[in-house]
């Protein structure tokens, strides 16, 4: 027993004792390896590529070259690159806020015990892992122009003209962004239901006693204490919507003409449509360094917020 | 050892917001019911009624899915709209399996999402706890290298991600969507995540009693953490059946097929077929709402664990 106190592999703490370390590097590495063996290959080193690709011309008919900021300027020069900037934008403007305000109102909604409330949370998650083809399908459906469920409804309200959703430019826009806050929207309630139920009712009671209104309540204890999770949900929110991908190429695949071309869908047919593996690239960076800077810039706001 | 465990899974703080009521919800609901008990139940019955009108709001286009998916292809767009078929026709649902070939994909997509999500588990667990219980010089570094890709959007680098399966051989091949999905950072991060919550000491405890690392992954650890494995692994699952952009971009030939691309191809081809377009959304649907159905907790507290889509 005595001998056995020195444990056969203890977490090198303390005085370093060599071999120790050596051992439980060894065994580490161990625990790691499968899983980092696919990740460096399949992830690591395609990300560190892509950043090097973006400096060259290489397409799949001419060997690699560097070519320094060619490929951007000729990006900034192109026009599909800011129609596809300019949609994504669009989409995350409207897809953001939408998303935001409608999860919090149903977290709001659902956050209380009454019986069956389970059944209601559930409902109203499932849209979010249900298949993308088949939501994208049946929307497309509901929107369709003439005898579509939605224009039926649109004239039933008196709306005598309703619009052409994803068979007009001005329209498809919007109707991608319907069906995406509709997808979604059960996801963030989530994420706002955790948020909800970590507010002290205490607080709650505090209020009450003193005497504020439902809606006082709900601007000075339930939106401050909510602050971390709303903030969490946009930075999620908006780098989604800068990655949207799968719902344009299933749903209207960038048309009518380009009124729903995307940044990720010009990527994919620059690099893998045509080959031009250096150019997209160029794009790529663009998407990521979007996508950085909404992240650091959001948590700036938050920290100034807190001080 | 195991009366521990069990303490400690008791406690585990994994019951973040499920869709089940809480204990804080039910704290609360006791509250009111002690007080201003007639006013709370008129509220309730308000409630219930505007989330009854919401839900079944929010359901339309399911609801939509399924009865037209009952119709003849002529029936689907009507004015006015009907909503429960005049004339159940189920035979829909015995001719798109000879219409596409709906078996294969289904069997595809299974194959797919079966041993991607095995990978992505095993692999992920073993990672986990090297990366959470053992410690060795450049751990913190290799873990941050982990999160930092998270960040990237993949979209960023699937272009060279599809050179390099190009140059291997394996496009057109479910060996590159194995490749490229069962190695994710996703499954390292969630079980790090949920595994750093586990004690230390109790892994020293069974150093103490002579078990190897591995022995204690299998013996300790991996018992206390099935509900996150159970999130891990659902997840997965359902992300991979549904993945849409992975198999579009790496299999051409219709037999290697998913449901996904299955049932997209076939709305191209024929996009008048309403009624059997949507015969086929309720079945590429349907594994998707039994796993949910079953595994619902799991599914929840996965995500609001990680704060992540999968």
């Amino acid at each position: 027993m005595t001998t056995k106190t020195l444990p056969p592999v203890a977490p090198a703490v303390g005085r370093g004792n060599r071999k120790q370390a050596r051992r439980n590097t060894l065994i580490g590495w161990s625990f790691i390896l499968p899983n980092f063996l696919g990740f460096l290959a399949f992830t690591l080193i395609p990300v560190v590529a892509a950043f090097a690709l973006s400096f060259m011309e290489w397409t799949s008919f001419s060997a690699p070259k560097w070519v320094g900021l060619a490929n951007f300027e000729r990006m900034l020069a192109s026009d599909s690159f800011w129609i596809a900037l300019r949609n994504t934008v669009v989409y995350a403007l409207g897809h953001v806020p939408l998303t935001m305000a409608l999860a919090l109102v149903l977290a709001m909604l659902l956050n209380r015990k009454l019986k069956g409330i389970g059944f209601f949370r559930v409902a109203i998650f499932f849209p979010y892992i249900t298949s993308l083809v088949a939501v994208a399908v049946v929307w497309n459906m509901l929107f369709s122009p003439d005898n579509g469920p939605i224009n039926q409804f649109l004239q039933t309200i008196g709306i005598a003209n309703p619009p052409g959703w994803t068979s007009s430019s001005d329209w498809a826009m919007p109707a991608v962004i319907i069906t995406s806050v509709w997808r979604d929207m059960g996801y963030y309630m989530v994420l706002y239901l955790a948020g909800l139920q970590a507010i002290p009712t205490e607080l709650y009671e505090a209020a009450e006693v003193d005497g504020a209104s439902p809606w006082q309540r709900f601007w000075n204890v339930t939106i401050p204490s909510l602050r971390p999770t709303t903030f969490f949900v946009v930075v999620m929110l908006t780098v989604s919507s800068f990655k949207v991908f799968d719902l344009i190429i299933v749903m209207t695949n960038g048309g009518p003409g380009r009124s729903t071309t995307v940044l990720s869908q010009l990527i994919y047919q620059e690099g893998i449509g045509e080959g031009k593996f250096g150019y997209s690239s160029a794009i790529s960076l663009v998407l990521f360094l979007i996508v950085l800077t909404v992240t650091v810039l959001q948590f700036k706001i938050q920290q100034r917020r807190e001080r | 050892m195991t009366n521990m465990a069990e303490d400690l899974k008791a406690e585990a703080p994994f019951a973040g917001a499920g869709l089940a009521p809480t204990p804080e919800d039910r704290r609360r609901s006791q509250r009111r019911n002690s007080t201003r008990e007639r006013k709370a139940r008129t509220t309730d019955y308000v409630i219930y009624g505007v989330l009854a009108v919401l839900v079944v709001g929010l359901m339309v286009p399911f609801i939509w899915m399924v009865s037209s998916s009952l119709k003849e292809n002529n029936q689907v767009l009507t004015v006015p709209i009907q909503w429960i078929p005049s004339e159940f026709v189920w035979s829909n649902y015995t001719d798109i399996w000879t219409r596409i070939p709906m078996m294969g994909y289904l069997q595809n997509s299974l194959y797919l999402a079966v041993i991607i999500t095995c990978l992505q588990v095993l692999t992920g667990s073993l990672a986990a706890y090297g990366f959470s219980k053992v410690r060795f010089p450049g751990r913190d570094v290799l873990f941050l290298a982990y999160i930092g890709t998270i960040a990237v959007p993949w979209q960023a680098y699937m272009v060279p991600q599809y050179i390099m399966m190009q140059n291997l051989g394996l496009t057109n091949s479910f060996n590159a969507l194995i490749l490229l999905q069962a190695f994710g950072a996703f499954g390292v991060f969630l079980m790090r995540q949920y595994y750093m919550t586990i004690p230390d000491e109790l892994c020293e405890a069974a150093r103490i009693d002579g078990l190897s690392e591995y022995g204690i992954w299998a013996r300790v650890i991996l018992p206390l953490s099935k509900p996150a494995l159970a999130s891990l692994a659902l997840l997965t699952f359902v992300n991979t059946w549904n993945d849409y952009m992975g198999p579009f971009i790496y299999l051409t030939s219709n037999r290697l097929w998913t449901v996904q691309l299955g049932l997209r191809s076939f709305v191209g081809q024929f996009d008048a077929e309403y009624a059997m377009i949507m015969t086929g959304s309720v079945i590429s649907v349907i594994p998707i709402l039994i796993i949910f159905l079953v595994g619902q907790r799991y599914f929840i507290q996965g995500i609001a664990t990680s704060g992540m889509k999968g």
